[in-house]
């Protein structure tokens, strides 16, 4: 019994790293690589989330959706619906600084908030969606069928991130994060490229939202406010190491396993305490976040350059 | 028609905060080169410092101003030492952008942690608003607006007149040139983060007169904020003032038609818009 607790709270506590994992590298791309700065990760996640959440879900009188599709097409819809926000904002800011493009993110990410605390007839308001199908779950409690699609997910995307980064592509992006006139000099599309790297990064986000619906459940807006969604991805992937894909997912695990072993922490103390503590809990994340920017800026697994695929012949 | 005009003096009011924020977050954006995500944070900081006053000392919020005002440059000019100034030597100045993003959710857990979660208010029970025909103005709102005009005649006077404030628009204008000619840049540094945060402490108090006081209030007009520093152009303390009014007129105004809810997308599109329009701003600011 005891066992079988652990076991339990060991799945849920590795499914729900893969989710933040996928986060991770999709913001590994955008900032890692390219040296762009998303602050609106909680809205593409969101988007991916309820997107999925509407297609799949049973018909519910009291909002739209509730056309019952497959998994596997939700999905897909909520990697269709966050890249085309995402193209829409890199379209208006792919010609301005970095800074321009945080700025824009925030708003967007509040908007999308709220549109889904406002709108009961698309997400049912602040109630949320509930009876979100959970095709992976066995009834027994056990989430073990989610977990491994989670985590096939997460080696699929590491893949797929992986290789972006190694390819050409991935050293043309690297080139704009470091010297943006150089590599227009050399006559790299620079916008096209900056264009590519925020969407496919923020349509990993909404992959990610997708995966956390159907893996609760049920979601509300209050699952992605900024402080859940948006800074724990960003305390991973820097304590993790900017630019570094394994780094990123390292990144995950110790962020979460910090965050979930406060939380048990808190668990025990008092509830006058309880409200209180969940704030010194942000504080000591955003103080991690502070100390390695300061002291380890490139993370606990620093950037490499990949290796060079083909050899100079001597 | 007096519905308009009713909102036009809500706008004004929501302008005057947004145009004291906005005034920080263009200088420092212009001279320390980013977006300083932890204003809208800072804000709520003065809001709460003013708070201290009127809660421990009985004082009235505008009699508290100082204590915000002194509380909110103390954590700027903290976070000058600590964070910015190790960060800019070496590194990007987007890592700064990310660390302000940190600073801000430390400077709103810290306010949570301290006062607790629930809103709260400088005084409870309900002002007698003073009618003009059809007209409602509450008496914290002349002194929201006054208060204001204030300090922008202050701020005015301050960059025309003194060797600092010529200074510091020279610094904005064109760093590199301002240095060549001997402008001490670190003092006008720490010059910068004073006025800002003076600034955005005045601010957080006179949204706490206006609404409640709530640990997300700053970060909630944070977007405002930007968009008012953008459409006056980055770097042009006048133009900051003009994007201020300009935003909080348009949010209010949007509410005729509109669900209150949207008052930031109202915000957002007037950004977009410029930033397609004329990303340099209203006033000509640096292209950054």
């Amino acid at each position: 019994m005891e066992l079988s607790g652990l076991a339990g709270y060991l799945v849920f506590f590795l499914s729900t790293v893969s989710i933040y994992a996928i986060l991770a590298l999709g913001l590994n791309v955008q900032w890692g690589m390219t040296g762009q700065i998303n602050i609106g990760i909680a809205g593409f996640f969101a988007v991916g989330a309820y997107t999925s959440a509407i297609l799949t879900s049973a018909p519910n009188i009291e909002h739209v959706g509730g056309y019952a599709l497959p998994f596997l097409i939700g999905v897909v819809a909520a990697i269709i619906v966050s890249s085309l926000i995402a193209l829409l904002i890199g379209a208006i800011t792919v010609n301005l600084r970095s800074d321009y493009l945080a700025i824009a993110t925030i708003g967007i990410a509040e908007i999308i908030r709220f549109v889904f605390q406002n709108e009961d007839w698309l997400s049912h308001g602040v109630r949320g969606i509930a009876d979100i199908p959970r095709p992976f779950y066995d009834g027994h409690g056990s989430g073990y069928v989610f977990l491994a699609v989670a985590l096939v997910s997460v080696a699929l995307t590491y893949f797929l991130v992986e290789r972006a980064r190694q390819a050409p592509w991935g050293r043309v992006l690297r080139a704009i994060r470091d010297n943006e006139d150089a590599t227009e000099a050399a006559g790299k599309d620079v916008r096209r490229f900056r264009l590519q790297a925020f969407v496919f990064g923020s349509a990993l986000m909404g992959f990610a939202g997708a995966l956390y619906a159907h893996f609760i459940g049920f979601i509300s807006p209050d699952a992605f406010e900024p402080v859940f969604a948006t800074f724990i991805v960003w305390a991973m992937l820097i304590a993790g190491g900017s630019g570094n894909n394994k780094g990123a997912i390292l990144g995950a695990i110790v962020v979460w396993l910090v965050w979930s072993g406060t939380e048990t922490l808190v668990a025990r103390l008092p509830a006058e305490f309880a409200t209180q503590a969940s704030s010194a809990r942000v504080l000591l994340v955003g103080v991690l976040l502070e100390i390695v920017l300061l002291t380890r800026p490139q993370g606990i697994l620093p950037e490499q350059q990949p290796k060079l695929i083909a050899r100079k012949k001597k | 028609m007096t519905d308009l005009l009713q909102l036009v003096i809500y706008g004004i009011v929501t302008g005057s905060i947004l145009a004291l924020g906005a005034i920080g977050v263009s200088l420092v954006f212009s001279i320390l080169r980013f977006a300083h995500f932890a204003h809208g944070d800072l804000m709520t900081i003065g809001a709460y410092g003013g708070l201290i006053g009127v809660s421990l000392a009985g004082l009235s919020p505008l009699a508290s101003i100082p204590i915000a005002v002194a509380l909110a440059v103390v954590v700027a000019l903290a976070a000058e030492y600590l964070l910015y100034r190790p960060l800019r030597t070496g590194s990007h100045t987007v890592i700064l952008l990310i660390s302000s993003f940190g600073l801000a959710l430390i400077l709103r857990s810290a306010v949570q942690l301290i006062a607790g979660p629930a809103p709260m208010v400088y005084r409870s029970g309900i002002q007698l608003p003073m009618r003009f025909g059809d007209i409602i103005i509450r008496p914290d709102h002349f002194w929201i607006i006054g208060g204001t005009i204030a300090i922008i005649i202050a701020l005015h006077l301050f960059l025309t007149y003194t060797k600092f404030g010529k200074a510091m628009r020279a610094m904005a204008d064109n760093m590199d040139l301002a240095r060549i000619s001997g402008i001490p840049a670190y003092r006008m540094i720490m010059l910068t983060w004073v006025i800002a945060a003076a600034l955005a402490a005045v601010a957080g108090v006179f949204l706490g007169m206006d609404t409640r006081l709530h640990p997300v209030m700053g970060w909630r007009l944070l977007l405002p904020v930007f968009a008012a520093a953008i459409l006056g152009g980055i770097g042009r303390p006048y133009g900051a003032i003009v994007g201020g009014f300009v935003i909080g007129i348009s949010m209010e105004v949007s509410t005729m038609f509109i669900d209150p809810g949207y008052k930031h997308a109202v915000a957002f599109a007037l950004l977009v818009l410029m930033l397609i329009v004329r990303p340099t701003g209203l006033f000509k600011g640096a292209s950054i």
